[in-house]
């Protein structure tokens, strides 16, 4: 069994969020990145379950700079056998897309994993872009994941119950909560993520579709407004008229 | 204890100084700390119980000799490393760091550096997972500060083979429960040696203290000896003298400095964190310049400290640290976190004295912290002799009239 596990990196949440040149930009600032939790909690957690019955091999793969290895090694040292990193920074969906689903043509996995959405960006478009890439069935929001031979049994959370879908390998699933739990990484495995393989390999497509033009902060919350509880038609005015929530 | 959210200080952006590998096997042992053991340590500190089950994990993570070499079970891993693990487990618990310290400095530490290429084969890597436990014995009922006095003592058997120890042991951390015990004691000459007890020898028993207020979730005993056979080839062969013991003092107390400096880091987390969400007055406490006067103090003196600390682990890691720079910053750092747990306890007010919050429990913990390892009176006479060149531990006393 051959699994890939697309990594992201994303601001911890902790961080100061703030933007540079016109609002254009995140900025990077003092900000700590962690490996996408969706990314790390479950897709890759799941993986290493599944080699850890089945055998076979993790890969995981990140489009990203130098800068980026960091979350590469806390992977490696979670489990995985050895990471590629796309040696670019990326600059939207379908550019991260098409180098991850390049690389993942040319080495054909079994399965591709990826997170259902990065916490900072929620695009969850990266995992049907490579889907569509190498042609394969795409499965979203997948909270359970077993495997029978070459059959796939996945559970997808819908509105009001659970859908369970079958396919066959290779396919691309994106992960989210209930998939797996999450592993801390221990000494052993921090201490073999020293020496793990980890691949650098150019980018081999520059298209992107998209640019962002322009970020902006949600609203500052504001203080909270007291009511006096015999006067239910202010509230119920302020509810209609300002919230706008009835 | 309500969910823990602790996020550490980091004033002058330290955090750029430490390794890839530092941030990550810190933030391993931070994410074990507030799975396994936030949940679980008010209700053993409240019943004064060991949480036994953690040592698995604390062996997975590294916290049982970080720095001793794969080749004996351990990561070797820098000074560094073991610092920031040892903060990251005092932060929580001066208890768990506690038990973490005395398996490492005091049980690998000189097993390691002066046992027997046999003694390390046989212990060190069972300790560095957990499966083996152990503890050190110096301090004496009558002879804390100045363990040179000891009167522990064992004489050759007349068999060849065994040495025969009496003697007791007091203050003892992980007594109760340690397989193994690294004991310092004197020769017929009266010269001190460690010697590796191990549970089930006849006449050795370890007797757990109670009534502590401090270090609640740590256990302490004595260790009592009546005329116990141990084999000579425990006594640990690379060093004699009370220097031996003094050394793996070092290694502990640099590790205290770290781990004090947590319980400092956490308390400051929990008081800003309240500052900002309490109001009183219609508006929040933070915006009172009396808090703000606590809050500034406080991240003054832990960035203070946290320079210290980290200057003191490069030192290490190159060999050159004196035994006088690590009781600076074991003093210190100890000190500073004293201060911030009552300060930051006071910031919460009533609540502060509830175990819905760390900062009770670490400022009862930090008065064994403050007293362990070196008084906070005897680390002062140790700096001011190194400043001075004259030691005033002793002095004479003149005829009573
Ligand atoms: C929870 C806990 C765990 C411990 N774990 C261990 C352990 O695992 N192994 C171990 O061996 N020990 C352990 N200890 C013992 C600890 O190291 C001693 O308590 C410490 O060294 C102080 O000794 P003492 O309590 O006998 O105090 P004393 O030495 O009697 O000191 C009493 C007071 O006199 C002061 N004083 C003493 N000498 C001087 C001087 N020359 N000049 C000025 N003032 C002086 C001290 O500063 C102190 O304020 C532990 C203690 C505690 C509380």
């Amino acid at each position: 069994m051959k699994i890939l596990v697309c990594i992201s990196k994303s601001p911890d949440t902790t961080s100061k969020i703030a933007f540079t040149e016109g609002n254009t930009k995140f900025d990077e600032n003092g900000v700590q990145y962690i490996v996408n939790p969706y990314d790390e909690w479950y897709a890759l957690v799941r993986a290493l379950e599944l080699k850890e019955t089945l055998g076979g091999n993790v890969t995981i793969i990140t489009v990203g700079n130098a800068a980026d290895e960091a979350i590469i090694r806390k992977a490696l040292a979670i489990g995985a056998d050895d990471a590629v990193r796309i040696d670019a920074d990326p600059k939207d969906a379908y550019f991260t897309a098409s180098q991850i689903a390049k690389y993942a043509k040319d080495n054909s996995f079994d399965i591709v994993l990826t997170g259902k959405e990065t916490i900072n960006y929620n695009g969850s478009q990266v995992a049907g872009m490579i889907a569509e890439e190498l042609d394969m069935p795409f499965i979203s929001l997948a909270t359970k994941l077993d495997l029978n031979g070459t059959t796939a049994t996945i559970e997808r959370e819908v509105m009001g119950g659970v859908q369970v879908v079958e396919v066959n390998t290779p396919f691309v699933a994106s992960c989210a909560k209930g998939m797996a739990e999450q592993r801390i990484p221990n000494m052993r495995g921090i201490m073999a993520a020293r020496t793990k393989p980890l691949t650098v390999i150019p980018v081999t497509n520059n298209e992107e579709y998209t640019a962002y033009a322009s970020y902006s902060m949600p609203e500052a919350k504001t203080a909270c407004k007291m009511i006096s509880p015999d006067n239910m038609d202010e509230l119920v005015s302020l509810l209609h008229n300002e919230a706008k929530v009835i | 204890m309500a969910t823990d959210l602790y996020v550490h200080p980091d004033y002058y952006n330290l955090d750029d100084l430490l390794t890839e590998e530092h941030i990550m096997i810190r933030d391993a042992a931070r994410a074990w700390v507030k799975k396994e053991v936030s949940p679980i340590i008010d209700e053993h500190y409240e019943k004064a119980t060991f949480p036994k089950h953690l040592l698995k994990g604390l062996g997975e993570i590294g916290a049982f000799g970080p720095y001793i070499p794969e080749e004996y079970g351990g990561p070797g891993l820098d000074q560094i490393s073991y610092g920031l693990i040892m903060q990251e487990l005092e932060r929580c618990d001066s208890g768990l760091r506690s038990t973490a310290s005395v398996q490492s400095s005091l049980v690998m530490y000189p097993i390691w550096k002066y046992g027997s290429e046999e003694q390390k084969q046989k212990y060190l890597p069972k300790l560095a997972t957990g499966e083996f436990m152990g503890c050190f014995g110096l301090t004496e009922p009558d002879h804390g500060s100045n363990p040179g006095g000891m009167i522990t003592n064992f004489k050759d058997a007349g068999d060849g083979e065994n040495v025969i120890l009496n003697g007791a042991k007091m203050w003892i951390s992980n007594a109760p429960f340690a397989d193994i015990a690294v004991v310092w004691a004197k020769d017929e000459t009266g010269r001190i040696h460690g010697i590796v007890v191990e549970r089930g020898m006849e006449g050795f028993s370890t007797p757990e203290m109670h009534g502590k207020l401090s270090l609640r979730a740590s256990s302490t005993g004595e260790l009592i000896f009546v005329n116990v056979k141990v084999p000579k080839k425990n006594i640990l062969p690379g060093r004699t003298g009370l220097g031996a013991p003094l050394s793996c003092l070092d290694s502990a107390r640099f590790g205290i400095a770290w781990g004090a400096l947590g319980a400092a880091m956490d308390c400051y987390d929990q008081a800003l964190r309240y500052c900002k969400e309490r109001t009183q007055f219609g508006v929040p406490i933070g915006s009172f310049q009396l808090q703000q006067k606590k809050l500034a103090e406080m991240i003054t003196e832990i960035t203070k400290a946290q320079l210290l600390t980290f200057r003191l682990g490069q030192l290490r890691n190159a060999g050159k640290a004196t035994s006088a720079q690590i009781s600076m910053a074991k003093r210190n750092n100890c000190e500073i976190a004293l201060n911030i747990a009552r300060e930051a306890r006071q910031i919460h007010g009533a609540m502060g004295i509830t175990s819905e919050y760390s900062m009770m429990r670490h400022m009862a913990n930090l008065e064994s912290v403050v007293t362990y390892e070196g008084t906070h009176d005897i680390h002062l006479l140790i700096t001011g002799m190194d400043v001075t060149g004259i030691p005033a531990f002793t002095r004479e006393m003149s005829e009573s009239k």
